[in-house]
């Protein structure tokens, strides 16, 4: 725990977990939704929002990527509905024609453009880079008090953090209004809340949190972010607000644990290579939410009686 | 173009035509079998059982070399991948089943999970062997210019199993899409047979695994059996069509990146089958967009000529601008809005079958007659010429209707 520590996994795990949180915290409403898949279908067109963005601005400058990658999303939201309405398709199968669609257009982009030569190649945008995250001129725990230390953060740590905490506001400004339309829409269209809008600002709130964690974990891992915390702590209560805390514990162990086993692990078992940690962090959130599905108080549905659960 | 059409023709060379040919079987099995999983509902399984083999093809990876055979034997690969998305298919089959978690969460939840699993065994295969490691990432996205002799066979091969599978199980295939309950009470076992669905994607995704990649084999499933809906109200032709829609994307995506240089073939493929479903999208005949528009148009005129039509015979003045220039143009009213002699016989015609109607739902009390009354369907299309006679007995002889005198 001294100066390696902060140097090279302070910032990584810090990213990690703001990731972890922004996702996990709107995870939990699109699950109750069910639209958990949302997540999926976002997650696979920010690669190419990222690559418009590139090919319209020509740097890889973060803000017009974030701005490409969101304009993907609300994109790929409209015309999920297009094809859902127009076309009389079941959602899963609409979703399933879009992203696809557009994630080939992507990789297209990508191969035709000098993008691939440059630092944006779609493996990396699959798997995400977040061990590189590193804190270059950090000496110590003192750094974090040294003005000219701190300056060196890698850029995505502040990036993450402001985004968490928007998404976070955003959840508490919110809270009521979400509450009410995920668990009864015709009485939260009754009391006057705008549900259509607040659909859609649920979506690009997720936009914004996968595109944010898109750079530092990869967009396959955003994924298991949205979905695998959220569903592990619907299965430890019944109650929203409680739901809503175990999601972010879920999210921030997996984060740290996911960490520290794709550093640590391998020197374990006596290898000297670190494996992908952002890989490694969506494992660690997939085997909490299966021991979820094993050991937790509220797994079953409601009125599943005893002899449902011997057979 | 002509380097396209030289491939479209398989004359670009034999390594172009053995991908051409390969992605066009494939196409073909993947459009026929994912048919079953869009009409089960439940598409996006695909997604999850392809993210689901990349840990199959890790694990086969370190399995074969530390036995000390090459890591790359495709089938080896292959056989791993079918083994991890069959167990993420059982998981998601078992979350969904035995936990308050819905289908949907269940895959995002595999498919984030197993692609975090594969990707970390992707970065212990890369410092294991560095070597031999040799081109697992294409898997992801697929790499259809180094494709084999043998990988063709074991796409051909393969793909004709799983038509062959999709033919022999395509009636209880369809009853459980259409209707689970039922097939259960006609003695089916559902579950087993939506395993034996599940079983196909799996085959097909492993199949296509090393010529589209993981991620866009998920298109092939998905996007033919869509866009054949809207050719087909038929459960029997669906499949077909979405083979053949399937197969020709596959044909033509191939041959597009066999032309030009740099250009990756999956993701042509993809791009293909999303340009034929645009186009049946808006111009099928049964169920695309222009035809719904020309349907709705059609009404709408037939709504506003009746209505114009009964108020004439009421000598009502029209003030409704499009129903004016409706009767204008079917040359029964004159410009100034006084009907014409057809307007009148038309008009007469509209107000008597609209008194047999009346009659006809005095007559006839029972709704499946008379509930066709709609105000649009022609009345003689419901009653024999005798039973419009008899209503014409009751209503009596013609009188003078005002406006008509």
């Amino acid at each position: 725990m001294g100066a390696d520590f902060v140097q090279f996994s302070l910032t990584p795990i810090l990213i990690g977990t703001f990731a972890a949180i922004a996702c996990a915290l709107p995870g939990n409403f699109l699950i109750l939704r069910r639209q958990a898949l949302i997540g999926d279908a976002i997650s696979h067109v920010v690669l190419p929002g990222i690559v418009a963005a590139f090919l319209i601005t020509g740097t890889l400058a973060a803000i017009p990527m974030l701005l490409g990658a969101a304009g993907a999303a609300v994109v790929a939201v409209i015309l999920i509905e297009a094809v859902k309405r127009l076309g009389g398709i079941e959602p899963g199968a609409a979703m399933g024609v879009v992203f696809t669609t557009l994630f080939a257009g992507g990789v297209l982009l990508l191969e035709q453009s000098d993008a691939s030569s440059v630092h944006l190649d779609v493996e990396h945008a699959l798997m995400g880079n977040l061990e590189s995250l590193i804190w270059f001129k950090a000496t110590g725990w003192e750094s974090l008090l040294d003005p000219v230390a701190l300056a060196t953060l890698p850029h995505e740590l502040p990036r993450m953090a402001v985004v968490c905490v928007l998404v976070i506001i955003l959840m508490l400004v919110f809270w009521r209004w979400l509450k009410i339309s995920t668990f009864d829409e015709g009485f939260a269209q009754a009391l006057g809340i705008p549900v259509a809008a607040l659909g859609i600002g649920l979506v690009i709130t997720a936009a914004i949190a996968a595109v944010a964690a898109f750079d530092a974990v990869g967009s396959i891992i955003v994924i298991a972010m949205f979905i695998c915390p959220p569903a592990a702590a619907r299965l430890m209560t019944n109650q929203l607000e409680v739901q809503v805390w175990w999601s972010v514990f879920f999210a921030v162990l997996s984060a740290v644990m996911g960490y520290v086993f794709a550093g640590y692990g391998p020197l374990w078992f006596g290898s000297q290579n670190a494996v992908s940690a952002a890989g490694m962090i969506a494992t660690v959130s997939g085997i909490v939410l299966g021991l979820a599905c094993l050991y937790g108080p509220h797994r079953s549905r409601v009125g599943v009686g005893r002899e449902d659960k011997a057979t | 173009m002509s380097p396209f059409f030289d491939a479209l023709l398989l004359n670009a060379g034999y390594n172009a035509a053995l991908v051409a040919v390969g992605a066009g079987l494939l196409g073909f099995a993947a459009g026929s079998s994912g048919t079953f999983l869009f009409l089960r509902k439940r598409a996006l399984l695909s997604d999850a059982t392809a993210h689901a083999t990349l840990p199959g093809v890790g694990i086969a990876f370190i399995i074969m070399v530390s036995l000390g055979y090459d890591g790359r034997s495709l089938i080896g690969l292959l056989i791993g991948s079918a083994v991890t998305a069959w167990i993420g298919l059982l998981m998601i089959e078992w979350i969904a089943r035995r936990t308050r978690l819905a289908e949907d969460a269940a895959i995002g939840a595999v498919l984030g999970s197993f692609f975090g699993l594969g990707i970390v065994l992707l970065t212990i295969i890369q410092t294991m062997s560095a070597g031999r490691q040799a081109g697992l990432e294409g898997f992801l996205l697929g790499s259809a210019a180094g494709m084999l002799y043998q990988d063709a066979v074991v796409i051909a091969i393969g793909g004709s199993l799983a038509v062959f599978a999709t033919w022999l199980l395509r009636r209880p295939m369809t009853l459980v899409a259409f209707d689970a309950e039922f097939a259960a009470a006609m003695g089916y076992n559902v579950r087993r047979i939506d395993l034996l669905m599940m079983g196909l994607v799996v085959a097909v995704t492993v199949i296509g695994l090393k010529l589209v990649g993981l991620i866009l084999i998920v298109a092939m499933l998905i996007i033919p059996p869509v866009t054949a809906r809207f050719w087909t109200d038929r459960s029997d032709r669906i499949i077909w069509i979405a083979g053949v829609f399937g197969g020709l994307s596959g044909y033509v995506g191939a041959a597009f990146s066999a032309s030009a240089p740099a250009m990756p073939t999956g993701p042509l493929i993809v791009l293909t089958a999303a340009a034929i479903f645009l186009v049946s999208l808006v111009f099928a005949p049964a169920r695309g967009v222009a035809a719904v528009v020309v349907r709705h148009h059609r009404f709408q005129r037939r709504v506003h000529r009746r209505q114009g039509l009964l108020s004439l015979s009421r000598a009502e003045p029209i003030r409704e601008k499009f129903t004016l220039r409706l009767l204008l143009r079917n040359g029964l009213i004159r410009p100034d809005g006084v009907p014409t002699d057809t307007g009148r016989a038309q008009a007469a015609k509209v107000a008597r079958d609209e008194r047999r109607w009346d009659i006809a739902r005095e007559v006839h009390q029972d709704a499946g007659l008379t509930g066709r009354y709609d105000g649009l369907t022609p009345i003689e299309e419901v009653f024999t010429p005798d039973e419009i006679r008899d209503f014409d007995r009751r209503l009596g002889p013609p009188v003078a209707v005002r406006g008509f005198a």
